[in-house]
């Protein structure tokens, strides 16, 4: 086994490892930690922020890639060679999902083809029969295999929250579960390990059944939806996280300077951002990618293998998609930095001969940070549901890329069919809904909390 | 104000030239025309005679930014640029690459592309602050509270579930409506409805807790508590009050996008084959046409300025505090 790293998993993981120091940071500074603790003390941001994690969990195991070594075809070489195409964690996860491919579409649960086929039995007879689906258990266990699921899932996720409660309290173990049993925790704990339950039991129910069942069904060429689903998962969540990152630090650099040098540079970004923003978004991006996908028609040496060119493109439409998505927040630290700049304590900052730059970082940006954070959270869930619309446009991800947005525009067809193939477009609404709908109250919950003039 | 209009006129003319050098960083710098050719052309039988021909239809066989072989003014005057970007100034979008006029195919268009935008973004306006004033008016209430988790739910659906559900809905199961199509006039109507309820319920979320936050932001005023004060209904203070101070928001907000509102939607016209522009720009896209993306860009730029200065016009309207 190779460990390989594609761009967009170096990001990740860089950006994983950022976040770790920054919540270290935090966890210093009483104040920032006080307003942390009043978030968490609503339950619906608890349980949305476990099913964001929940996501992050899936998208980390995903951005692991392998390269597997092929077997030792004799004992004579001792040079071992590797398989050229990647996979990653999930990949391996999922193995008998991607290994299981049916001949067509299949309905969820479903034993047999979805549509009926001719065949010729051996008296040459010609007859109309469903097909059975060749990886599917023939046994009619089903009410077993589910049970056995419901109580491994619900064991293991028990046994993760008592110890993530022992861990937490170890001298009182047995007061706190009361505790949070009863929900008088202080942050509301109960809500959060409910959730985690209920998504742990889901998830193992599932894996475990699709083992025997195509859960979710098969699409077209008899891929498993359930596994697309799981796939796409990386795709909206890096492209709603990695796209405000990337746009963070040239929002901030330039919204601050405008704001606090004001005179030729203020005009300058003003007239820059004023510029970016007059053009329609969903032109720019497709402007961007179109001259992309050229670009790399042209350049067919910056990658080896389709999940190379996949994960390229994938980073050319995060960053255009930060290009174009900059303007707004830098309007708002801008004018932000023009009040703040003109309070007393900034005044007396100045007065003392404090540099400029110690300015900046000791009293504007702390006083920032509650803006760009409610801006990254918001727009997390606008650009997940962005990917799917630009998917459908066709300048979004690669078309060989497991993502919500290919789903939905592969389902749009299939819509037409008579009878419907319904489950790709519901497995798509489903896993985008519960994502977009966690980071939505979240978000909310946060602004609420942050934002100045919700204080009444 | 005249003076103020002509201003904020000549005002846009460096944003445009700004916007001219961005799409044309795009389609010229990032690949060069020469990458263009190979692109539509195909990458087999290319040879250079063919690649040259392509770029001399095109006119894109001049220098980029600065032609060394040209004399004093025209080592500037004479290149790509400049030729490109006087060419949008005037409105003229030149041919497709099917060889079409797309300034003629833009006029056509837009009339379509209008008739789906402006009922859907006046019937959301409509039902959006009606929605807001009632929340508002039973703020705090269980109605509230219910009606805000409903609205974080329908922002969290794609758009695109809503015209497929609605689609399948509608018209494959129930035969109201037919399924896709446009005509003109009157008879047009029965095309029009499907796509306009969607527009609206898709943005009824998003629409409702902006308003509601605008309103709300109101109540909070001096100027309310006087009005109760002096006995009015809170009906009255409602409509009579709040929703006056609070339209200021709101049309800084509103009047942006009426000129947009011509570009069409690109989602719902392709799915209800509606031919406006929103379809025209998506094919292009599909199709790689740049000339047309180019265009499109240019309007849409065009549009949101003018946006921008009918926004500033409507405030001095409206707001009497406003001088210019």
């Amino acid at each position: 086994m190779k460990l390989v790293m594609l761009w967009t998993d170096m990001l990740v993981w860089g950006l994983v490892i950022a976040l770790l120091l920054w919540s270290w940071v935090i966890s210093h500074n009483p104040q920032v930690k006080k307003i942390w603790h009043t978030i968490f003390k609503s339950s619906i941001a608890m349980a949305s922020s476990v099913v964001l994690l929940f996501y992050l969990l899936f998208t980390l195991l995903d951005s692991i890639h392998l390269r597997l070594a092929l077997p030792l075809e004799s004992q004579k070489s001792q040079v071992v060679e590797y398989e050229v195409e990647m996979v990653s964690l999930l990949d391996l996860i999922f193995e008998h999902n991607i290994q299981n491919t049916e001949r067509t579409y299949s309905a969820p649960f479903a034993t047999a083809e979805y549509a009926s086929s001719i065949v010729v039995d051996d008296e040459g007879i010609t007859k109309q029969v469903y097909l059975p689906l060749k990886y599917v258990s023939t046994k009619d266990d089903f009410m077993k295999e589910s049970l056995l699921a419901l109580g491994i899932g619900l064991m293991l996720s028990l046994l993760i929250v008592a110890i993530h409660i022992w861990w937490r309290e170890r001298s009182r173990f047995i007061l706190a579960c009361q505790e949070i049993w009863r929900g008088e925790s202080d942050l509301a704990w109960r809500t959060a390990y409910g959730t985690f339950i209920l998504l742990v039991v889901t998830f193992t129910w599932l894996y475990m059944l699709s083992y025997s069942y195509h859960v979710l069904g098969t699409d077209k060429v008899g891929g498993d939806v359930l596994y697309q689903s799981f796939k796409s998962i990386r795709t909206g969540v890096l492209i709603g996280i990695l796209t405000t990152v990337i746009m963070l630090p040239v929002a901030v650099i330039l919204g601050v300077s405008a704001g606090l040098f004001g005179g030729w540079v203020d005009d300058v970004i003003q007239y820059l951002y004023t510029t970016l923003s007059s053009i329609p978004g969903v032109l720019l991006i497709a402007a961007g990618v179109l001259s992309m996908q050229v670009m790399m028609d042209n350049n067919p040496t910056w990658f080896e293998t389709t999940l190379e060119r996949s994960d390229l493109r994938l980073l050319f439409l995060i960053l255009i998609l930060g290009i174009t998505s900059w303007t707004g927040l830098c309007r708002v630290l801008r004018a932000e930095t023009l009040k703040i700049s003109q309070m007393e304590f900034v005044t007396a900052a100045k007065a003392f001969g404090v540099s400029k730059l110690t300015i900046i970082r000791r009293h504007i940006v702390p006083n920032l940070m509650h803006i760009i954070l409610i801006s990254v959270v918001l727009d997390f869930s606008g650009l997940v549901l962005a990917e799917a619309v630009l998917s459908y446009v066709g300048v979004g991800v690669d078309p060989t890329m497991h993502s919500w947005g290919n789903m939905i525009n592969q389902a749009r067809l299939e819509m037409a069919r008579e009878p419907m193939v319904w489950w790709s477009l519901f497995s798509a609404f489903v896993f985008m809904f519960i994502l977009v709908l966690a980071a939505n109250l979240f978000s909310d919950r946060i602004q609420r909390v942050l934002d100045p003039r919700n204080k009444v | 104000m005249l003076a103020y209009i002509i201003r904020r006129l000549l005002y846009a003319i460096p944003i445009l030239i700004g916007v001219n050098l961005i799409t044309f960083m795009l389609f010229f710098m990032v690949n060069s025309p020469d990458d263009m050719a190979r692109a539509q052309l195909g990458a087999k039988q290319v040879t250079p005679e063919l690649i040259a021909s392509w770029k001399e239809e095109r006119g894109y066989d001049k220098p980029l930014f600065i032609n060394t072989k040209a004399e004093g003014f025209a080592q500037v005057s004479d290149t790509l640029f400049v030729h490109e970007s006087l060419k949008l100034f005037s409105f003229d979008f030149g041919f497709s690459d099917s060889n079409r006029n797309i300034g003629a195919d833009i006029k056509e268009r837009m009339m379509p592309s209008f008739s789906i935008a402006l009922p859907t973004f006046m019937i959301a306006l409509i039902t959006n602050i009606s929605l807001a004033l009632l929340l508002v008016l039973f703020r705090g209430s269980m109605l509230d509270t219910s009606m805000m988790i409903v609205a974080v739910m329908i922002m969290s659906v794609s758009g695109l579930f809503y015209i497929i559900a609605g689609q399948v809905l509608f018209s494959k199961i129930w035969h109201w409506v037919p399924i896709s199509g446009y005509e003109s006039g009157w008879d047009g109507v029965k095309f029009i409805i499907l796509p306009v309820m969607i527009g609206v319920f898709a943005g009824i979320g998003s629409g409702v807790r902006w308003y509601r936050s605008i309103f709300l932001e109101q109540i909070n005023q001096d100027y309310v508590r006087t009005a109760r004060a002096k006995g009015l209904s809170e009906i009255k203070v409602l409509f009579g009050h709040v929703l006056r101070n609070g339209m200021l928001p709101i049309l800084t907000g509103v009047v942006v996008i009426i000129p947009s509102l011509f570009m069409g939607s690109l989602i719902m016209e392709s799915f209800f084959g509606i031919p406006g522009l929103g379809s025209y720009t998506i094919d292009a896209i599909n199709s790689q046409d740049f000339a047309i993306v180019k265009a499109m860009v240019f309007l849409g730029s065009v549009l949101y300025i003018i946006g921008l200065i009918l926004t500033d016009i409507s405030y001095t309207l409206f707001d009497p505090r406003v001088k210019l």
